[in-house]
């Protein structure tokens, strides 16, 4: 993809807060880090997890919980939540990776389920209520992320913003770096063909193990920094709901682009506003978008898009 | 490039737009229109005692008002927060900042309440909580703009356990809704068990909107206990009480008590089975005349009787636009200061006061539900046995843990 649209695109970032609810807007970036992270698994790794909002939650816990109790600011506590949830991915991709297809992603479901148990009944997460009132805290001790900037009688949280957005600059370029390597070039050829990549002499395991840890690390990255802007985590953020949100996020964007991901987290948090008011219609009218997706666009919107322009997006 | 240039032109556009209106003064209605949202359960298991229906006693009040307050309108929005706290904060957040609520009322669910009540304090919005039940809305988690209007679970357990411990109900077993809310109720009512002599030999906590209560109605049964106290709510406590009555507990001795019940709930229970209960309530439409005007007209609109979260919310509502016309202007901190000044008397509230911690008290009363041949018609459901005088139902202010009594 060449230098103008990445430029654009993160130009069109940085202005994005003065036209679009700031708030919304970093909910977007943060489950667009999420379906990307997620997508690096699926679309390039080939691994179906269904237990990614056990990564994502967690983080979101765990940073709350540091920053809130442990008085840490905010910058570490995204590293705590970041690190647990790379430990986290570690432990349940080393068991979740001794079996294919629809074993895996069940092993991974598993357990996620157990995470959110732990989530649900852990002291320190408060159950139902939620880990509440987290505060935005100070930057590196210095910058107060909570500042809000009267602009034009708007108030916008713009240092928080800047910072979220830098962040998940940071996710995306490190995933575009993991594709683009050696090592993502394995990646894909495992997900096409196995055996092949056995028979090549690659140690299988120890690369889809690799993929899975900085999946679930990333996807944490975007939880830890949803506890910051919601200044709450909740075990919405670790049910087998936002497991399956994403798999739509990712498949409905196209599965396998770069792209792709952002674009399917931008349709599906933007709907699910949008048609707020509908109620429980809601999960109809998505429902409903996804089977005409799969059954006139099997590749996603940026998927379908890129065989026009026979190009890679 | 094209794209980019109108984008950054549009953004140019809007702030230059945008800056010719800030600068407005603190006095009168602050962006021209008193905006009043209704957040609460819309389509979960409080959604019957709640729900659209409270929307609709707020709009009530707003049309009972005349639709204008200091010449500026009124205007109502409500929204589903689906009993999850971080569906409610994110709502909430977005209508201070974008849609410029002005105050925030219904709130049920006590997890939801908490988020909300501390955020649109962040923000010095008020919230006017008909809803939820926990305590710790008025102590430990009390804000200066936060106030919980209807009941609590200090008063629902206190007058419960004060007409049930004495008649024999010595022992009891807890079925707990595994939230803020029922552990707050718990609590309370524990308390007050223990002080009255009576004695509590265990608890077991069920999950929000729980669809098959039969392990846990197990367990209350080998507990011995006489008393089943239930500390959950709406479609939790409905369930639970229909298939207590298919599990034949009551036939075995023990005894069920609903904590927190709602006229609703009745209904849907039927009178054959909820027969003789006895509860604690805020508010009873059939009280004298000024209720039954009430509910008349609620009726015709809503086609249900107010629950006492219903009519609590017109009244807090009405009294929510008296103070900004008192205060002559929709200013947080002054309305706030007349709000808890003024003596709040009404067909809901009888007696009441918003004091320091943001308690409303007022008057409650200990209901119980006719037999069928007592029931003159569909509604005709509940007599009130004794009412309780605000100062003896509710936590006395020296008790209160809020940060804002003066000791």
């Amino acid at each position: 993809m060449n230098k103008t649209i990445w430029i654009m695109l993160i130009i069109i970032g940085l202005l994005a807060p003065f036209v679009v609810y700031p708030v919304f807007m970093m909910k977007l970036l943060c489950f667009a880090l999420f379906a990307c992270a997620f997508n690096l698994l699926l679309g390039y790794t080939g691994l179906l997890s269904f237990g990614h909002a056990a990564f994502f939650g967690s983080a979101s816990y765990i940073t709350g919980h540091l920053v809130k109790n442990s008085g840490l600011t905010p910058e570490l506590g995204i590293l705590g939540g970041t690190l647990f949830a790379a430990l986290l991915g570690y432990l349940v991709g080393s068991l979740a990776i001794r079996r294919q297809g629809i074993y895996f992603a069940m092993v991974t479901l598993a357990l996620a389920q157990i995470v959110y148990f732990v989530a649900l009944k852990a002291p320190f997460t408060g159950g139902e209520d939620g880990l509440q009132g987290i505060p935005r805290g100070k930057l590196f001790g210095l910058i107060d992320l909570g500042h809000v900037y009267t602009v034009g009688g708007n108030p916008l949280g713009l240092n928080l913003y800047y910072f979220v957005f830098a962040l998940f600059c940071l996710g995306f370029w490190i995933i575009f770096r993991t594709i683009n390597s050696p090592f993502g070039q394995v990646l894909k050829a495992i997900r096409e063909n196995e055996p092949r990549a056995v028979s090549l002499g690659y140690k299988v395991e120890r690369f889809k193990l690799t993929a899975f840890v900085i999946s679930a690390a990333l996807a944490g990255m975007a939880g830890a920094m949803k506890s910051l802007v919601f200044q709450l985590a909740s075990l919405t953020d670790v049910s087998w709901h936002t497991s399956g949100e994403v798999v739509l996020m990712t498949l409905l964007g196209g599965v396998g682009t770069v792209l792709g991901p952002l674009v399917g987290a931008f349709t599906v948090v933007t709907l699910q506003s949008e048609l707020s008011s509908v109620g429980s219609w809601i999960t109809v009218i998505i429902g409903g978008i996804f089977v005409i997706c799969v059954l006139l666009f099997r590749h996603g919107f940026v998927g379908e898009l890129a065989r026009l322009l026979k190009r890679s997006l | 490039m094209k794209n980019l240039f109108s984008i950054a032109a549009l953004s140019v556009a809007g702030l230059a737009l945008t800056g010719g209106m800030a600068g407005a003064a603190n006095t009168g209605i602050s962006d021209g229109v008193v905006k009043i949202g209704v957040l609460t359960d819309m389509s979960g298991v409080y959604s019957t005692l709640g729900g659209k229906g409270t929307q609709v006693a707020v709009e009530m009040a707003v049309k009972d008002f005349g639709g204008k307050v200091l010449g500026k309108p009124i205007q109502v929005i409500g929204a589903d927060h689906q009993n999850k706290a971080d569906i409610a904060s994110a709502k909430a957040r977005e209508w201070i900042d974008n849609e410029k609520v002005d105050m925030i009322t219904g709130l049920l669910n006590s997890g939801c309440a908490l988020a909300v009540q501390k955020l649109a304090s962040d923000k010095k919005r008020i919230t006017m909580n008909t809803g939820a039940a926990s305590t710790e809305l008025t102590n430990k988690s009390c804000t200066p703009y936060g106030i919980h209007y209807v009941y609590d679970t200090y008063a629902l357990g206190k007058v419960t356990a004060e007409a049930v411990v004495p008649s024999g109900g010595k022992s009891w077993f807890f079925l707990t809704a595994d939230y803020a809310f029922g552990h707050s109720l718990e609590q309370n009512t524990t308390k007050f068990v223990t002080k009255l002599g009576g004695k509590v030999v265990g608890s077991v906590r069920h999950p929000l909107s729980t669809a098959d209560f039969s392990s846990y109605l197990l367990q209350a049964q080998s507990s011995g206990a006489q008393i089943i106290g239930l500390a959950n709510a709406g479609g939790d406590t409905i369930n639970a009480i229909k298939q207590a009555r298919e599990f034949g507990i009551d036939k075995k001795g023990q005894k069920l008590v609903g904590l927190l019940i709602f006229d609703t709930d009745i209904k849907s229970l039927g009178l054959k089975v909820a027969q003789g209960m006895q509860f604690t309530s805020g508010f009873y439409w059939d009280r004298d005349n000024a209720t039954r005007d009430f509910a008349k007209r609620y009726f015709a609109i809503h086609k249900a009787m107010p629950t006492m979260d219903q009519a609590g919310a017109y009244s807090a509502t009405m009294n929510y636009l008296k103070a900004i016309k008192a205060a002559g202007s929709d200013d947080s901190d002054a309305v706030m200061a007349k709000l808890k000044s003024m003596n709040i008397s009404d067909f809901f509230a009888v007696n009441g006061k918003i004091r320091a911690d943001g308690r409303m008290v007022h008057d409650m009363y200990l209901m119980e539900v006719k037999k069928p041949s007592e029931s003159k018609g569909e509604w005709d459901l509940l007599k009130i046995v004794k009412t309780v005088p605000a100062d003896q139902a509710f936590m006395p202010l020296s008790e209160s843990t809020c940060s804002l009594v003066k000791k």
